[in-house]
């Protein structure tokens, strides 16, 4: 399901929610379609040191861009990567440089999220994926 | 008796929703009466204390002075100069791990148990590293109580200090620390208790534990945060080395060396907290002030309610079942990770504190990433166990 959606789908889906039920349940849905990793990949090398919840990230680049796959031990983390995903995914490495990730967590109302204050390793994570964009070649 | 009307936060909301407050293991709310004497502390009294010769300066001192002779009262300690005070837990164990130093011996041992707060497990590290001891951690058994044997077998002549915690922060075992305290002494260790969890779950007496040691820290007494108490033995305090250096803590100066003045003096070096010495005073005031035994016990009954109420919810567990619990229900739901219950019980305005609870050994020895934890204080009523069970019952249903 978020593979194939557009962050301009995504923000016109969250904009029906009217409850956070809906909202939840809509995020811990992608998180459970969310591809993740094999567990071969989920080592500490993949580990993305949040406060509790952990996040395993890796990453392939080819012509078409940079292809990211992650996996959390948490629903709700896993949904918020599955949104990340939609944001960031098959971009060019300039290109998610450039991405204002915040942004859109700003307009899903899920900002809370990325900030300093949860522990819940997606702000880390964010940090990661512009780091691997800006070490990528030109 | 409802004490609920005290404690001004209490009538707020949280996500829109009643606030349903039940992380009082990671800090308590404070009574109106506490933010008063804050205010008025600095409206009315601010100064700096023990010096200058002014009338500011020793309304000042009196509230912290009347602060230590409070705290005294309230653990039972037979010196006010044994009452020290501290930033919190963790700074009084901190000092504790500083100013022994030399009583420790290179393959001597630490003697801690499983369910010790990082707190009381870094510190002794930290010594260990020092100084060449090694540190022993007392097992649990099955219900997340001591394990009496292991700590039998682990308590011997080789043990220099019994760190133990007086009641857990992740499980809410309450430990039989007099009954360690005791083995401890037998085999001449120091000892130390972690008081962190037990303040306003049970009655405090260092005397009747007669540890040579005991911390706490206010705030999860009603109190401001930043303001702690280390008891100790004060014939021992006042044969330990300083702290901290500086003003307040000597006797003599010249410019190439000092002598120290004695307990409590010696290890409150600089300025102290006055204003959070003058909350924790208004504390210990607003606590006497309680029906103690019977708000503990209402405690325990609103405990057991949620107990009950949770095991009905089908794929929760349990995590814990100690034979003597206080204030603390820690569970998980089945395929939900603990984050993704605190978050769905936030949405929902109940505040409960999900993940390690910085009780990472004991999480690694039962397996588990983390717990949802429920604390309760003495203002928590039916009401908030009821909002509990209804919200981890759709929490369930999302996961």
């Amino acid at each position: 399901m978020a593979q194939s959606m557009t962050v301009d789908e995504l923000l016109e889906t969250f904009s029906f929610f009217d409850d956070w039920e809906d909202k939840y349940r809509f995020i811990i849905d992608l998180g459970k379609d969310l591809g993740g990793l094999p567990e071969s990949d989920k080592i500490d090398d993949n580990l993305i040191r949040g406060c509790q919840s952990q996040v395993w990230l890796t990453h392939t680049s080819d012509a078409d861009g940079l292809t990211f796959s992650m996996d959390s031990d948490a629903h709700i983390v896993r949904g918020l990567i599955a949104v990340v995903l939609v944001i960031v995914d098959g971009r060019q490495a300039s290109e998610i440089k450039r991405l204002d990730i915040e942004n859109v967590f700003e307009q899903l109302d899920l900002l809370a999220h990325l900030s300093v204050t949860r522990g819940n390793g997606l702000r880390a994570m964010v940090a990661r994926i512009k780091e691997v964009a800006a070490q990528a070649p030109p | 008796m409802n004490i609920r009307d005290d404690f001004p936060i209490l009538q707020r909301t949280s996500r829109s929703k009643p606030l349903v407050y039940l992380d009082n293991g990671a800090t308590t709310q404070k009574p109106q009466k506490v933010i008063d004497t804050i205010d008025r502390y600095y409206r009315r009294h601010n100064a700096n204390v023990h010096r200058a010769a002014h009338e500011l300066a020793e309304e000042a001192t009196a509230l912290l002075e009347e602060c230590r002779t409070k705290a005294q009262a309230f653990m039972n300690a037979a010196h006010r100069e044994s009452v020290i005070f501290t930033r919190g837990t963790t700074e009084g164990i901190n000092l504790v791990a500083q100013v022994i130093e030399g009583n420790i011996k290179a393959g001597q041992e630490i003697v801690i148990s499983q369910l010790e707060h990082h707190s009381n497990i870094v510190p002794w590290q930290l010594l260990a590293q020092r100084t060449g001891a090694k540190i022993k951690a007392i097992d649990i058994d099955e219900n997340g109580d001591l394990d009496l044997e292991s700590a039998s077998s682990l308590i011997n002549e080789n043990t220099a200090l019994l760190a133990i915690t007086h009641i857990s922060n992740g499980l809410g075992a309450v430990n039989p620390v007099a009954n360690l305290v005791e083995q401890a002494k037998q085999v001449g260790a120091l000892t130390l208790v972690d008081g962190a969890q037990a303040v306003l779950h049970a009655r405090i007496d260092v005397q009747a534990m007669d540890c040579d040691f005991y911390v706490f820290s206010g705030h999860k007494m009603f109190a401001p945060t930043g303001i702690g108490i280390l008891y100790g033995r004060l014939e021992l305090l006042n044969a330990l080395p300083p702290w901290q250096g500086g003003g307040e803590m000597i006797d003599q100066v010249s410019i190439q060396a000092s002598t120290y003045q004695p307990a409590p003096f010696r290890f409150e070096a600089g300025t102290p907290n006055i204003a959070g010495c003058a909350g924790l005073g208004a504390a210990i005031d607003y606590i006497n002030g309680l029906p103690m035994d019977e708000l503990i016990q209402k405690e325990e009954q609103l405990v057991n309610r949620a107990l009950f109420g949770l095991k009905q919810i089908p794929g929760l567990r349990l995590i814990g079942e100690p034979n003597k619990r206080a204030s603390v229900i820690s569970f998980l739901l089945d395929n939900g990770h603990p984050n993704d219950v605190g978050t769905l019980l936030d949405q929902q305005g109940i505040a409960v504190r999900s993940g390690h609870h910085c009780n990472m050994p004991l999480m690694t020895r039962l397996g588990i990433p983390g717990t949802v934890r429920a604390s309760f204080s003495l203002y928590n009523n039916e009401d908030d166990v009821d909002a509990l069970l209804t919200g981890v019952e759709k929490a369930a249903t999302f996961l």
